[in-house]
């Protein structure tokens, strides 16, 4: 029980935190904090398994978040027939090429001795594989994306359960990780990151302007839910009825009858998105234990204490016999998977999917800051670097307004350092974060809730 | 008569432009590199601290106008760049103390110090934002053209015009004027001497009594030349936006490594090999054909292997090309 205070006692503070911006701001903000901290926990255990485990560093946390996102669009999306009719065939040929490509070039590559005619015949592949890529997708691309562009002009998806791309976009990430790993885990750390980086980059640009496939910049709106709509319950009886006994006493204060239905009104509406964000907390909650079992089980298993032994010392563990090329490949796309799923519920929740926001800043680098915040290699210390960090994100824009208006209290309403000072108070978070993990890695360079080594 | 306009065409829309921003990415990629080199990381906060730099060059060009000092035809930023350089340099040496100092004399991982710096670049972002926001700004004035493409159509009678803007001609001389002056430092003076001495061997060159304090203190104000220069430069060409300064960072690593890293003349090739990859895989050629081509060879399509959305997709793809089948870059960087 001693061991586990200092977790007990940091978590209980988070959610005291959370639960104030419920009573201080609104509860519907704060479910929208908690939803997008379990997210970003989520991700953090992917990155956590990655770096904390296995000392590998993974900045293309982007790229995996963007293929997740991109699984929902694919899976949960009615098709479009007209697309289909007009360039499914040629698209599905483009596929078969590119299934060709790779297996030719595998052929190649394990049939023929390392020498210049296999690389010419390897470049000869790829070369006339993309000019017939080029010839054939060509017309296609154009007519499909020509079918009622302002609202399809895409291919569409499968129209499956959402629920169903969670796991896709797990399956999607590992596709991506496998060839991302094969390319690049033998690079020297600080290339790999970079390496990785620019790989995400390539991801997202694809996706960005490849508007046959998911719409592009135009983004894909409307997406389907695995919670009811707020619309809907807000005209269901059960709900109503819910709200009304909630709420009783506040009900029995108003006058006359009318104004009772304006404030049940009003309250339904309240409760209806704060109904539609528990459900979504729930689902979340549930992918959240499941993992951080599953996380647990593996670090403590005889796998575990592998990785650990891998990351330390790679040679010696080389010398004892464990594969750490084949290990660092699969702990890389196991932890890659975990981010793509978080990638799909973050898409799922916001109900849209907007490759234009896929930006380094946001999904690498405030991912990475959680990671060593919260304290690398321990999988409570990556939850909780993951509810730290988000909640600091959110709400650093009110706690510096609140501190520049305490500072410049003394200052005129028109003061120009004042107005600018309160201009720029969203940036603040840049700041905050900025510092908050260069004094964690200063002082506590093992994180909030360091790693802890069981003695068997 | 064709072949000259196709030349100019050629000329005018990519070789020209390429020219440019590969001097804007060379002057990053040598400071990345000689930053890789000397204090041993990969600095992730590159493209903000160009960004700072730029800062305040665009400040003091707004405050020089307002006092009505001007440059003549030349932009008034070129007059900033000493103070530029000197805010940059103070800030670097102030971030050097309170926060790789540690590290440095720790001697910790590279990959602690790579971390470092994403703390680093999160702070001088804030700083950026703060003082003056995130928004697009221009700050070129004097003269815009040195060559015009109605000017040039009448000097030589060609269908094609060909133009120069002024930016493009100082870019492509200020960038040889401070590299050349660089490389001089470095192969011929006693202190560059020493600088390389330390990059390739540090405990051989602490031996022979390099002191360690002066070559990173020296590296420290190499570098706040080049990245101040270089920002300035890229912004007086585009236009200054802290966002687009961020992500230049790509770019910028993928012309260091690509050249090897740790080598600056292979970062200062390396910025010319992405600059020119990109535009002449993204430009539509079906200008330049129709000149050479007999009549019934003239293409219809626009002849563009790539659209232009994958630019920054071509420079990262070079990077893993040449990451997977030689890892230490075109020229012989540090052994990864």
């Amino acid at each position: 029980m001693r061991n586990y205070l200092n977790i007990i006692i940091a978590y209980s503070i988070m959610m005291l935190l959370i639960i104030l911006v419920g009573i201080f701001q609104s509860w519907s903000i704060a479910l929208t904090i908690f939803n997008y901290c379990m997210i970003s926990a989520v991700m953090t255990l992917g990155a956590n398994i990655q770096w904390g485990y296995a000392g590998l560093i993974n900045f293309g946390i982007m790229g995996y978040t963007a293929l997740g996102g991109l699984a929902v669009v694919l899976v949960s999306v009615a098709p479009v027939p007209e697309a289909w009719s007009v360039g499914g065939v040629n698209m599905i040929t483009c596929l078969g090429i590119i299934i060709l490509m790779i297996f030719s070039t595998r052929y190649i590559l394990k049939n023929i001795q390392k020498s210049n005619k296999r690389n010419y015949l390897i470049a000869g592949i790829i070369i006339v594989g993309l000019i017939l890529i080029k010839i054939i997708a060509g017309p296609a691309i154009e007519q499909i994306e020509a079918v009622d562009p302002a609202k399809t002009g895409f291919l569409g998806g499968l129209g499956l359960p959402v629920l169903f791309s969670w796991i896709v976009g797990g399956l999607f990430a590992a596709g991506l990780a496998f060839i991302v790993g094969k390319v690049a885990l033998g690079l020297r750390a600080d290339y790999l990151a970079i390496a990785t980086l620019l790989i995400a980059e390539i991801v997202v640009s694809i996706i960005k302007h490849e508007d046959w496939l998911a719409r592009g910049v135009k983004n894909v709106i409307g997406l389907k839910r695995p919670a009811p709509y707020e619309i809907d319950l807000q005209t269901s009886p059960w709900f109503i009825n819910l709200v009304e006994k909630f709420h009783s006493a506040k009900l029995d204060l108003a006058n006359s009858l009318t104004e009772r239905q304006d404030v049940l009104n009003q309250l339904v509406i309240d409760a209806s998105s704060v109904y539609v964000k528990l459900c979504f907390a729930g689902m979340f909650l549930v992918v959240v234990i499941i993992l951080l079992i599953i996380t647990q089980k593996a670090l403590y298993s005889p796998w575990g204490r592998m990785m650990r032994a891998i990351r330390d010392n790679e040679e010696a563990a080389s010398a004892m016999g464990k594969n750490v090329v084949k290990q660092h490949l699969f702990i890389f796309i196991l932890g890659s998977a975990i981010v793509g799923i978080a990638g799909a519920m973050m898409v799922t929740n916001d109900g849209l999917f907007t490759p234009g926001s896929y930006r380094p800043m946001r999904y690498t680098f405030v991912i990475w800051v959680m990671v060593i915040v919260g304290g690398t290699g321990n999988n409570f210390g990556a939850i909780l670097g993951g509810f730290v960090v988000w909640f600091l994100w959110v709400e650093a824009a009110p706690i510096a307004l609140f501190f520049i208006n305490l500072f410049t209290a003394h200052l005129p309403e028109t003061n120009e350092i004042k107005v600018h000072l309160i201009n720029s108070a969203p940036y603040f978070r840049f700041l905050l974060v900025g510092i908050g993990l260069l004094l964690i890695m200063r002082f506590r360079p093992q994180g909030i809730i360091p790693e802890k080594i069981i003695k068997q | 008569m064709d072949l000259i306009n196709a030349v100019i065409v050629l000329l005018n829309y990519t070789i020209i432009p390429a020219l440019t921003y590969g001097s804007q990415l060379a002057l990053g990629a040598i400071f990345v590199t000689l930053i890789y080199g000397i204090l041993r990381f990969a600095n992730f906060a590159t493209g903000d601290m160009m960004s700072f730099g730029t800062m305040f060059a665009v400040l003091l060009t707004y405050y020089f106008q307002s006092i009505g000092i001007s440059f003549g035809f030349l932009p008034t930023a070129l007059l900033t760049i000493p103070f530029a350089i000197f805010m940059m340099i103070l800030y670097m040496l102030i971030i050097d103390q309170t926060v790789f100092k540690y590290y440095r004399i720790k001697k910790s991982p590279p990959v602690m110090l790579a971390m470092v710096s994403v703390g680093v670049m999160f702070v001088t972002q804030a700083i950026i934002r703060i003082i003056i926001g995130p928004t697009d700004r221009r700050f070129l004035d004097g003269e815009k053209f040195i060559l015009k493409a109605t000017e040039f159509k009448e000097m030589t009678g060609l269908s094609e015009g060909l133009t120069i803007k002024s930016t493009q001609m100082i870019t492509i001389v200020v960038t040889i004027i401070v590299v050349a002056i660089m490389f001089w430092f470095l192969n011929k003076t006693k202190t560059g001497t020493s600088m390389r001495a330390y990059s390739d061997n540090e405990e051989l060159a602490l031996l022979s009594g390099i002191d360690p304090k002066k070559v990173v203190l020296i590296t420290w104000i190499i570098a706040g030349i080049l990245a101040t220069i270089g920002g300035i430069l890229y912004g007086l060409d585009k236009s200054y936006r802290p966002f687009v300064y961020f992500n230049n960072m790509l770019p910028i690593f993928a012309a260091a490594i690509v050249g090897g890293i740790g080598n600056p003349y292979g970062a200062f090739f390396g910025g010319y090999v992405i600059a020119f990859a990109e535009i002449f895989l993204t430009y539509a050629y079906k200008r330049f054909l129709v000149y050479i081509l007999p009549e019934s060879l003239e293409p219809n399509s626009l002849m563009q292997l790539l659209s232009t959305d994958y630019k920054f997709a071509i420079s990262f793809s070079i990077l893993v090309i040449v990451l997977i089948f030689r890892p230490s870059g075109i020229f012989e960087g540090k052994r990864i």
